[in-house]
């Protein structure tokens, strides 16, 4: 194999980014492993989504240097539909495309970036669906399904561009407490099957059984790396302690 | 009461006594004044001199042929059709550019809607006819068109267009309509655009979508549908608008209307004639939206 299949899949070295004034990220050094699960932490405003949003470039990092899978990914560059085919993204609000089926949802990425032929994405779309459990729900409008189910075909639609890389931005926040598991389920069994995986979330279960690293963020600087064990049971810093104590409080 | 009681039954919509006298009221009001009218005018109604100028009967070939009234009916149904696709097109432009990152394409759209909305109509359209069509349109060579040449010769240009002797003329005065109209099309796109959700925008961004395939297959087909109701409004003010066209000589219904009521001195048959035209012209537009916009609302919930 060539010498990027060695490197790591995203390396973030020195990255800033302000909103004006305000210092939203700071010197953010991180490096992502192939098949490596990286949880995110910390309070809000934190800059979790912030950074892994700079990851497929929905947000503009100002300083620093950003490499997904040996590419150099730079503000306003050219061809960012190339890096983005290998990054997935799910959101919290699922986004969902409200004016097309499911399958449509799913179709659109592959036709479109990968220049893939309908018939040929249709297929690739329905076994997505049975992966994420939602098949038959195929020609139901995004409108008409629960939020754990728009969820679900949320990460199938990602999963359809065949991405390197796979980013949650806290996935089962906006939804209802019944739903969140079938979501989580989804994502584990996506971890199990090898996918690199970076997730902002603050389902401590969830980054106890999957996790190889939590990241654990506060004020737009990594503060504290750790074993997902290491992290819970005994903090190193100040901060996380006192995240962890709010987060167990309730 | 159980669970399985029948709700009780919905009120039905209908009229009651009071709405008929209601009605019997606006009707006795109406009649009164018509009454008073015919008695202080002494008006002599003579329709049939309006209605001959609506269709006549051909001396040489003895057939039913369109006349004025007629003939500016459809120079209006095909300003409005023109007017309506040339229209929509520079609004979704300039709409677009009202919410693009790039400040110049910004400045421009917003000083296109600025500089025609806060002109009145008819101050346009005489600084557009005297200043811009008869500069410009000789400099295209667009006054004088080959009208024998058999791109213009032809059954489908007289269908679409009109009398190619009148060409120029026409296309002056639908130029100007739809520039007028379009400023306020671009106000209804661009706050189509922006009522589509963030999050939209970042889902197509994230699969990696151009912007292109972004605005094409998620941002227009969205905002379409939310803006079909104030889009429909638009265009029927266009083809009422169209009227104003008659003041540079466009000979649509609004100008033959006025050449009729003038030769017959029939002011009062010739524009209860028109006004009639034109409701039922608006009116069918109005029932075609409301169709598009049922099917529209279809695919999208349910």
């Amino acid at each position: 194999m060539t010498e990027t299949s060695d490197r790591p899949l995203v390396e973030i070295s020195g990255l800033c980014k302000w909103y004006n004034d305000f210092s939203a990220l700071y010197d953010i050094n991180m490096n992502v492993a192939r098949g490596e699960k990286v949880v995110i932490c910390g309070p809000s405003g934190s800059g979790k989504s912030t950074l892994i949003r700079c990851i497929n470039q929905l947000e503009e990092h100002q300083k620093g240097t950003l490499f997904v899978d040996g590419k150099e990914v730079r503000p306003g560059m050219k061809g960012i539909e190339q890096i983005r085919r290998d990054v997935g993204m799910v959101f919290q609000s699922f986004n969902l495309f409200p004016h097309m089926t499911v399958l449509d949802n799913l179709v659109l990425g592959p036709v479109r970036n990968r220049g893939m032929s309908r018939t040929k994405a249709r297929e690739l779309a329905m076994g997505y669906l049975e992966k994420v459990r939602i098949a038959e729900q195929a020609a139901k409008y995004p409108p008409q399904l629960s939020g754990g189910q728009q969820q679900r075909v949320a990460i199938a639609r990602a999963l359809c561009m065949q991405p390197k890389i796979m980013l949650f931005d806290e996935p089962t926040s906006a939804l209802d407490p019944e739903m969140i598991a079938g979501v989580l389920d989804v994502m584990e069994s996506l971890a199990r099957d090898g996918m690199t995986m970076i997730v902002v979330t603050h389902e401590m279960g969830f980054a106890r059984r999957v996790a190889d690293r939590v990241v654990f963020m506060d004020e737009g600087e990594i503060v504290e790396v750790a074993t997902p064990e290491e992290f819970f049971t005994t903090p190193k810093t100040d901060r996380a302690a006192q995240f962890l104590s709010q987060l167990l409080a309730h | 009461m159980t669970r399985r009681t029948p709700p009780p039954a919905a009120p039905r919509r209908r009229l009651t006594a009071v709405d008929w006298m209601l009605f019997l009221l606006v009707a006795a009001a109406l009649g009164y004044v018509v009454w008073r009218v015919n008695a202080v005018l002494v008006y002599n109604w003579e329709w049939h001199r309006v209605l001959r100028f609506v269709v006549r009967i051909d001396a040489e070939t003895g057939q039913w042929v369109a006349n004025l009234l007629l003939q500016g009916l459809f120079t209006t149904i095909r300003l409005a059709f023109w007017g309506t696709i040339l229209a929509a097109i520079i609004g979704l432009i300039m709409g677009y550019w009202r919410t693009c990152d790039s400040l110049a394409l910004r400045i421009i759209s917003r000083t296109y809607v600025e500089l025609i909305r806060n002109i009145p109509p008819l101050i346009f359209i005489f600084i557009f006819y005297f200043f811009i069509a008869s500069q410009a349109f000789p400099a295209l060579g667009l006054n004088n068109i080959n009208t024998s040449s058999p791109w213009v010769d032809n059954a489908f240009f007289r269908f679409a267009f009109g009398d190619p002797r009148l060409f120029s003329n026409f296309l002056t005065g639908l130029i100007c309509l739809a520039l007028f109209e379009a400023a306020y099309i671009t106000e209804i796109v661009r706050a189509g655009i922006q009522s589509i959700k963030k999050g939209q925008w970042e889902a197509g961004r994230a699969i990696g979508l151009s912007r292109f395939n972004l605005l094409r297959d998620i941002i227009f087909p969205q905002a379409v549908r939310k803006i079909l109701p104030p889009l429909a409004g638009q265009f029927i003010t266009l083809i009422k608008d169209s009227a104003i066209i008659s003041l540079i000589s466009v000979q649509e219904l609004t100008f033959l209307a006025t050449e009729v009521a003038a030769s017959t001195t029939k002011v009062f048959e010739t524009w209860i004639l028109v006004g009639a035209m034109y409701f039922v012209l608006c009116y069918f537009f109005a029932f075609v939206f409301a169709r598009l916009e049922i099917r529209a609302g279809r695919s999208h919930h349910r």
